[in-house]
């Protein structure tokens, strides 16, 4: 049953992903990318994280996707420009590929310890909002504190952006 | 096989609960506006002269959209046009899997619990499921290929991703009293009393955060005084392109959202399915004296009472609807982003702060 559902989410996730990049049109790309994040959040439930499956659909389905529909209707995009240059082509290709190298090198070379949660198995209580709470605040405070600085400045660059527009 | 059986049921039994109270409002709503403006509204549909004040409107309504011509502009986006309904309707009726109706059911040694799905996310699941019906609005105005469409889905996606900001903003108070995002949970806990009096409702402990939750709820579900996505009366909005029972079901989700988001201010903030002094054995009352009651019967008050609160918001939403007039454009903006918000975020602030004096 799981592996069932497991397959139909990772071909919806895979095929979405793939035609994120080869829809000609910008909407439906969107729409593409939209249905990616949300078979990912869906197998997120299955690996026992609610939580991240929540915040994923809440902040990139939910805010930063509806961002991007509205500037490209408002700026009415329909169709990309298909006069790219060659050279920023193979550009791409290559950038992209040297990640690819990289991300299937560095995966491979990871080593699972013996006491993970992945061969252990997970409790009942793995993933839920108060276990991953916790953690955040305990364990992973600096990591997080970080963050909301980053994002804090992220926040008042784009304060300070609007601002000089307005005045 | 019975656990599928109870589940199912379940299902099925809240999505037509749903569907026939989302119709009944269609007719609620005509024949409330109507008593408010002297009129005597929505009461000519009959089935061999028999009226039962008007019931059969939305029967008539249903027909009506049934045999209307399906319209699909011929330079929009055909796909898309088809979807968008469906993406406007399908959040509005799995919001209310995560929320509580009633407490456990016993037959037998059978506990079944009265709520499709018990999620430790609870209240982060209706604000995902929530953010994603602006899709519905955003795509149908855009693949209608109509400049006035197109004009109310912008405006629908700038007011709702604003609104959803302070409807997750002014919750938090209240998750942080109850300590818990389940609904079932937070239900349970105001079963409990204050001062030994006082029902531990949502509402006593966070009544800033009440007031700042109804209005950015009102404002998500796109009706007056927040209903510049529509806008009848200047662009018509993100449905112009729209007719027959496409245009029903984007219809037919504002009144399930309605129905949805009374069930959520009555769970959040009025106790969801509890009766003041009534516990799992009957009544206790703080003064003294208790009456016991049968299983069965505290489980019929308990759904009882969760529908008539539930009736009451209704009640209240479309009042609202049918008293304020329509919002400008930079009054909405200002009363979200400088009225709500700071006020959220103080009453977070305050929360906080007692909790730290109270708890240590």
């Amino acid at each position: 049953m799981e592996a069932i559902f497991f397959i139909i989410l990772s071909v919806v996730a895979i095929f979405s992903g793939l035609m994120v990049i080869l829809k000609k049109n910008p909407i439906s790309s969107i729409l593409f990318l939209i249905l990616a994040l949300f078979t990912t959040a869906a197998l997120y439930v299955m690996l026992a994280a609610p939580f991240i499956a929540a915040v994923q659909i809440i902040v990139y389905a939910g805010a930063i996707m509806v961002l991007f529909l509205f500037v490209i209707m408002l700026l009415n995009l329909n169709r990309i420009d298909e006069g790219r240059s060659t050279v920023l082509k193979t550009l791409g290709v290559i950038v992209a590929g040297t990640m690819l190298v990289v991300a299937a090198v560095v995966l491979r070379s990871v080593a699972i310890p013996a006491d993970s949660a992945f061969l252990r198995g997970v409790g009942e209580d793995y993933g839920t909002v108060e276990t991953f709470g916790r953690s955040m605040f305990t364990t992973y405070l600096l990591p997080f504190e970080i963050a909301s600085f980053l994002l804090l400045a992220a926040i008042i660059g784009a304060v300070v952006l609007a601002k000089k527009k307005l005045d | 096989m019975l656990e599928t059986a109870i589940i199912l049921a379940k299902i099925w039994g809240v999505l037509l609960t749903l569907v026939t109270l989302a119709a009944i409002m269609t007719w609620v709503e005509r024949k409330q506006s109507a008593v408010m403006q002297d009129r005597l509204g929505a009461n000519r549909a009959d089935v061999f002269g028999l009226r039962i004040i008007g019931l059969f409107q939305p029967m008539a309504d249903g027909i009506k959209m049934f045999f209307k011509e399906d319209f699909v502009p011929p330079k929009g986006d055909k796909f898309l046009h088809t979807l968008a309904p469906i993406v406007a309707f399908f959040p509005a009726v799995v919001i209310f899997a995560v929320v509580p109706f009633g407490d456990v059911l016993r037959i037998g040694t059978l506990e079944i619990p009265l709520q499709v799905a018990r999620l430790n996310i609870g209240y982060l699941f209706i604000l995902a499921f929530g953010g994603l019906t602006i899709y519905g609005t955003v795509l149908a105005g855009w693949s209608s290929n109509n400049k006035y469409s197109l004009l109310g889905g912008l405006r629908a996606a700038a007011q709702m991703i604003s609104y959803e900001v302070c409807v997750g903003l002014s919750l938090v108070g209240l998750i942080m009293v109850f300590g818990t995002l389940q609904l079932d949970l937070m239900v349970k806990q105001q079963g409990e009393l204050i001062f030994g009096f006082l029902p531990a409702w949502g509402i006593f402990y966070q009544p800033l955060g009440f007031l700042l939750f109804f209005p950015a709820v009102i404002a998500e579900t796109k009706r007056v005084p927040f209903d510049l996505p529509e806008g009848e009366s200047e662009i018509i909005g993100y449905y112009t392109e729209y007719s027959g029972l496409r245009f029903g079901l984007f219809y037919f989700a504002e009144f399930i959202e309605i129905i949805v988001m009374s069930a959520l201010f009555s769970t959040l903030f009025f106790g969801g399915y509890q009766v003041p002094y009534l516990y799992a054995d009957g009544f206790v009352f703080p003064w003294g004296g208790s009456w016991n009651l049968p299983h069965l019967v505290v489980v019929l008050l308990q759904l009882g009472s969760f529908f008539i609160k539930i009736a009451f918001f209704c009640w209240l939403q479309v009042l609202i609807r049918w008293t304020l007039p329509r919002f400008r454009y930079d009054q909405l903006m200002r009363l979200c982003w400088t009225g709500i918000l700071p006020l959220a975020v103080l009453n977070i602030l305050i929360t906080g702060g007692i909790l730290l004096l109270i708890k240590g």
